[in-house]
């Protein structure tokens, strides 16, 4: 695989825009966490607004290891890296995002239910999110309701995202949404739902906006809601 | 010294391994939430139940109700230091059950995965995975186990963690993965590679294989994968009776026992030596595995589509194996390593 020919070797500096958001696409591919920041930098330098460098470059990139993760050609230990190079990117990005009041593009809750430790599939999400520019603030496992309902209160987020890997603590999730709606909170937030027992009717049928089969699922759902909330706000 | 598989595995051309666990414990009152194995201890009676409906239903190898006994699950309920109790007590309740059986029967102690990433992707060090595992492989080991069961294990780094932990403890032990994503494990196993990574560990399993997964066709596509690879070393079917769905407000599997039925006799004729079921595989489901295991002749090694036609279509187009596997084209240029 390794083709570490000296002559060949790339010089992120040398590149136009073009060839260097192109080749940080391919770095985010394969997970090089300080080529990520060098291209990061290059950029900045170059004048690209924060948010042009995340979205352009850094989302451009976690897309494409999304779908090949959603495909079957990239699998967790690859997915984990990549992300892990993403947020060598994002922790350069966020103080100047910040401060030039770039818009962010929404933020999400996530939580595995009551019961369920398993993390992995949740942890995925997250970064995933992450790499698509979302801020998330992850409350881990084992999440009873009023954890879920803390969290909304103290964190405001557009999203809120439940996940389940056992048949046993999916209903869970039901209970959760039920709280919501018994507080008239529900319609605040856009629910999402994720594990592998779960499926799309089941997701329909304890009341979440949409059931995700994977992490880059969950994103694209993610950012197509977001997108239709703010349209129906906009005509609203 | 012989163990009690490798005896069984010398006199028979296959055995039958037990089915679903956690579904039987939900059936008979475990909520969602509480930890199986806190049973052994405050249900033994249940857990027996558990135990003789697959040995009744003529299972030789049955295992254990300690998938989750390992310190990183049962500290979400705060026991992380009774692995080793718990285990042992499963183990126990197991040897009484097959003691009483009046015939041979297999103990295996099952060894679940801990549910965390190891080094260096994830947090775990291997060293403190080998802690974690030889607990309940200790525990298993004085309650009585013949052997050890690991299963349903998605990375190469935690089988061999758990099998250094076996050798630690001097017992023989049996691995299976699970193969759930576009034909490999999450972490992107294909069976191809963990039939080399078996022959790779100095204390290799008595058997290895595939359980749960995605359903029973799928897990047929993995056997033959490991068949493919002309291993001498006895294979474990242990698939799900179908695939989970949500129908009228409720949860089943829709493998009916015929359709488990075909599936043993298919995974013996793809060279599987050890058959058994996983979620969703009752003692109904049990029984008709081994009527039929006992009464269809030996046939050919079965096609994909001889597979598919028997027991549905597969959830991804490939194993993973071969050149005709997904791919993405790159721009080149340098790669890591």
């Amino acid at each position: 695989m390794a083709e570490n020919d000296p002559e060949e070797e790339i010089i992120l500096s040398e590149l136009d825009d073009t060839e260097l958001v192109e080749q940080m696409f391919d770095d985010l591919y394969d997970g090089m966490r300080e080529e990520i920041e060098e291209g990061v930098r290059i950029l900045l330098d170059r004048g690209w607004a924060p948010y042009r460098v995340l979205t352009e470059a850094l989302v451009g990139g976690m897309k494409i290891v999304g779908e090949d993760f959603r495909d079957g050609i990239l699998f967790v230990p690859e997915v984990l890296l990549a992300a892990n190079a993403m947020k060598g990117g994002m922790a350069i990005l966020k103080p100047l995002l910040a401060e030039t009041g770039a818009p962010t593009i929404g933020k999400m809750v996530i939580g595995t239910v009551k019961g369920d430790i398993h993390d992995i599939g949740k942890n995925l999400v997250s970064m995933m999110m992450e790499g698509a520019g979302f801020e998330v603030v992850d409350l881990g496992i084992n999440n009873a309701v009023e954890s879920y309902l803390e969290a909304m209160e103290r964190e405001k987020p557009d999203i809120l995202g439940m996940s389940a890997l056992l048949t046993t603590t999916m209903p869970y999730m039901k209970v959760v949404i039920d709280t919501m709606v018994a507080e008239g909170l529900r319609d605040d937030y856009i629910v999402l739902v994720g594990g592998a027992p779960l499926n799309e009717e089941f997701g329909r049928a304890i009341g979440a906006d949409a059931y995700c089969r994977d992490a880059a699922v969950a994103v694209e759902t993610a950012k197509a809601l977001i997108a239709r909330r703010h349209n129906s706000l906009a005509a609203g | 010294m012989t163990d009690a598989l490798s005896k069984l595995l010398a006199e028979r051309d296959w055995l039958l391994a037990d089915g679903a666990t956690g579904t039987t414990l939900f059936n008979m009152g475990l909520t969602a939430g509480d930890a199986p194995e806190f049973w052994n201890e405050a249900h033994p009676d249940r857990i027996r139940a558990l135990y003789r409906g697959a040995v009744d239903a003529g299972s030789d190898i049955f295992l254990t109700n300690s998938f989750g006994a390992n310190a990183a699950r049962l500290k979400l309920h705060d026991a992380a230091p009774r692995a080793r109790e718990l285990s042992r007590l499963a183990a126990e309740l197991g040897r009484e059950v097959a003691d009483a059986a009046g015939r041979p029967v297999v103990v295996a102690g099952s060894v679940g995965p801990t549910g965390e990433i190891l080094a260096p992707i994830g947090p775990l060090s291997p060293a403190l995975a080998v802690e974690m595992f030889e607990e309940t492989a200790t525990g298993l080991k004085e309650g009585g186990a013949d052997v050890l069961w690991l299963e349903t294990i998605s990375a190469p780094e935690e089988f061999r963690a758990a099998a250094e932990a076996f050798a630690n403890v001097g017992m023989p032990w049996c691995g299976t993965m699970s193969f759930d994503t576009a034909g490999r494990t999450m972490m992107g196993v294909t069976s191809a590679e963990f039939g080399r990574l078996v022959e790779t560990l100095p204390n290799p399993p008595r058997a290895f294989g595939a359980n749960c997964g995605t359903g029973a066709s799928d897990l047929l596509r993995t056997v033959l994968g490991f068949a493919a690879s002309g291993t001498e070393r006895p294979i474990i079917a242990k698939g799900n009776a179908g695939i989970p769905r949500y129908e009228a407000g409720h949860i089943h599997y829709d493998g009916t026992p015929e359709l488990m039925a075909d599936y043993a006799v298919m995974a013996r004729d793809a060279g599987a030596r050890i058959i058994g079921g996983c979620c969703g595989t009752t003692p109904e489901h049990l029984r008709a595995m081994r009527a039929a295991l006992e009464t269809q002749p030996v046939g050919p090694r079965p096609t994909l589509d001889r597979i598919a036609g028997a027991l549905g279509g597969f959830s991804s187009e490939s194993d993973g194996l071969g050149e005709d596997g997904p791919a993405r084209v790159r721009r080149g240029g340098r790669r890591r390593g």
